[in-house]
């Protein structure tokens, strides 16, 4: 079952070293189609529209997300979780439209702001759940003996809360970089004519014709990918989480 | 003058009084204990101390200030808590400087304080360890250090042994006793055994159900009982429902059921008439084959019903009459202690007049 799960990626990955420009049968190793891939002004582009994209929106998002999942764990109020995770299960095509309308009441030209706008507002929600689930797993004595000892509000925030919050905060940040990057239903609909991201230009390259190319940044997009989702893994269990 | 003072506090969560009208002194140097039942209070009294819990009523006084505007940070007490709260993501140096550095002590001289107050707590080598590679002894033991670094006014400590296992938690016990000796900071020490609260303070309040049942020093406490609560509380205690026949000062002649006239000691003014409890312990009653020949002892014949050997002594379980069980305790002081008596002897029981304490209802 898995193996047909990542038989495809797999293809795809080999593929992207093939010599033979359909792609159909296998002629041999080459490194030529990354060197197209690095040589399509557009392609760049179009990465480089994704990374400042996927910084900007991720570290927004993990900002205003961060305030979010302390919001939720300093006031237990009975509203605040279910708005802040519905999001999470809302289908992108439905935020797509949305942003997409709300944007244009708003009379905002699509573009590189519109994307960001789009991808802070569908990432602070992971961000808020990521950091919630680290603080209730925080002992609330710490604080307090922060407080005991010494510190003031600020200072027990400062000196325990945050440090303890830090690897979440870091986990937070990046999976919204991850969701910032690989999404391509939400882009599509707030970015306009003009902005492309890396998805975007794939679907467009695709719809004309399969180059090997795609296979190469394809690749490097998943390779990327993982490498986020690794470290997301490794930071989560982890730091000592202030249980004794 | 007193050093903290406490005035009729109350503190209710919901409906439910965690505290109620509860008043007590603790003078400077004091060892003082918080002793009650699980859910009488003690942990919310001690926070409101602390300044964590805000009293609904009353208040709390240090050198004879109220307390009320002032936040945690600026009460100079420290908490030791029952999960010791020892910073995971700083060393035991770091933890145990914490104080130091958000009083912005010197950095050049933390680290000659920090090194004495390891000492004091014999883990001079732990100091770049994590709290997550300390025993349990060893976090409480950073949990003191760091508690007792800025020498606060008085030290708060919600049942710190709890979590350790017996033969260590007696080993800390005087390692607390000789640490509150020598540092002479006033300790607030809460438990639930009353075994510890006896062993360890100077003085104890008795909790129950949120109000203060009784204070008085450890032999205050157990010898005389205020109340049935504190009798049965504190040790094991027979408890037997008596009446005032005839009064002497602080002698009264009681109608025991069961056992008819007994002599006792009254703690409190009574009058004849009164009714309430004969409190007897059991190691304060003498077992003999032979009847005993004590001028104003009570005494009376009995069945040995049950045996329970535990040790050091034996608790025998006695009837008296067809009506009465009392435990006895008689130490095992030959290797043939435990087997002196069996079940179904006849035995006679006997106590001096001082023994009993008669004790009020209401
Ligand atoms: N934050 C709170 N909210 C609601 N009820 C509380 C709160 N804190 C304590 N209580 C209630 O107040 C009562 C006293 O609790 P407290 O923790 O002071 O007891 P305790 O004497 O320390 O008991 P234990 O020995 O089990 O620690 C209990 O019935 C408890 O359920
Ligand atoms: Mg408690």
């Amino acid at each position: 079952m898995y193996l047909f799960l990542y038989l495809p990626l797999v293809v795809v990955v080999a593929y992207s070293f093939n010599q033979s420009r359909l792609g159909a049968e296998w002629t041999g190793f080459t490194l030529h189609w990354y060197q197209v891939l690095f040589a399509d002004a557009e392609m760049m582009r179009a990465a480089w529209n994704s990374l400042v994209i996927g910084l900007v929106a991720s570290v927004s998002a993990t900002v205003f997300g961060t305030l979010a999942g302390l919001a939720l764990h300093k006031f237990r109020l009975r509203l605040l979780p279910v708005l802040i995770v519905t999001p999470l299960a809302i289908p992108d095509i439905l935020w797509g439209v949305s942003l997409l309308v709300f944007f244009v009441l708003l009379n905002l030209t699509l573009g590189m702001l519109s994307v960001i706008l789009a991808h802070v507002a569908f990432c602070i929600s992971y961000v808020a759940v990521v950091i919630r689930a680290r603080l209730s797993g925080m002992d609330e004595s710490l604080v307090e003996a922060a407080r005991d000892l010494g510190a003031t509000a600020w200072g027990s925030f400062r000196f325990v809360t945050l440090p303890l919050m830090a690897p979440g905060i870091i986990a937070g940040a990046l999976l919204a970089f991850t969701m910032s990057i690989d999404d391509f239903v939400i882009t599509f609909f707030t970015a306009g004519v003009g902005t492309t991201t890396l998805p975007l230009k794939i679907y467009t390259m695709i719809k004309v014709t399969v180059t090997p190319e795609i296979n190469a940044v394809s690749t490097l997009l998943m390779v990327l990918t993982m490498l986020l989702v690794l470290a997301i893994a490794r930071l989560s269990p982890q730091i000592p989480s202030g249980k004794p | 003058m007193a050093l903290l003072e406490i005035r009729h506090v109350t503190k209710r969560f919901g409906g439910l009084a965690a505290v109620s009208d509860a008043s007590l002194e603790i003078q400077p140097g004091e060892f003082f204990t918080l002793l009650g039942p699980s859910g009488c209070g003690k942990t919310t009294l001690l926070r409101m101390i602390a300044g964590f819990d805000v009293p609904d009523a009353g208040q709390i006084l240090l050198d004879g200030v109220d307390l009320a505007a002032t936040p945690p940070e600026r009460r100079p007490f420290h908490t030791v808590f029952q999960s010791y709260a020892l910073f995971p993501h700083m060393t035991v140096a770091d933890n145990i400087a914490f104080p130091l550095r958000m009083a912005k002590v010197d950095e050049r001289k933390l680290a000659a304080r920090v090194a004495a107050a390891l000492g004091e707590v014999r883990l001079q080598d732990m100091g770049t360890r994590y709290p997550n590679a300390l025993s349990g002894g060893q976090k409480q033991r950073v949990a003191l250090a760091r508690a007792l670094i800025d020498r606060p006014r008085l030290l708060l400590l919600d049942e710190p042994l709890a979590a350790l296992d017996l033969k260590l938690r007696e080993q800390m016990q005087s390692e607390l006793i000789s640490l509150q000796k020598d540092v002479g900071i006033t300790f607030v020490y809460v438990t639930h055994d009353q075994g510890e609260a006896l062993a360890l303070s100077h003085r104890i309040a008795v909790m129950n159900e949120g109000r203060v049942s009784q204070i008085g020093t450890p032999d205050e406490v157990y010898e005389f009982p205020a109340n049935r609560f504190v009798a049965d509380f504190i040790g094991t205690c027979n408890l037997l429902d008596a009446r005032v026949m005839a009064l002497d000062g602080e002698r009264v002649t009681l109608n025991v059921a069961g056992l008819g006239t007994v002599r006792a000691w009254s703690s409190r003014p009574c009058q004849q008439g009164d009714r309430g409890v004969l409190a007897l312990r059991p190691e304060k009653i003498q077992l003999d084959r032979a009847p005993s020949s004590g001028g104003e002892a009570s005494h009376f014949l009995g069945t040995i019903r049950g045996q329970m050997y535990l040790g050091d002594v034996t608790v025998y379980k006695v009837e008296i009459g067809n009506a009465v069980l009392v435990e006895a305790l008689l130490p095992n002081s030959t290797a043939r202690g435990a087997r002196l008596f069996a079940p179904g002897d006849q035995i006679y029981l006997s106590w001096g007049y001082d023994a009993g304490r008669f004790i009020h209802d209401g």
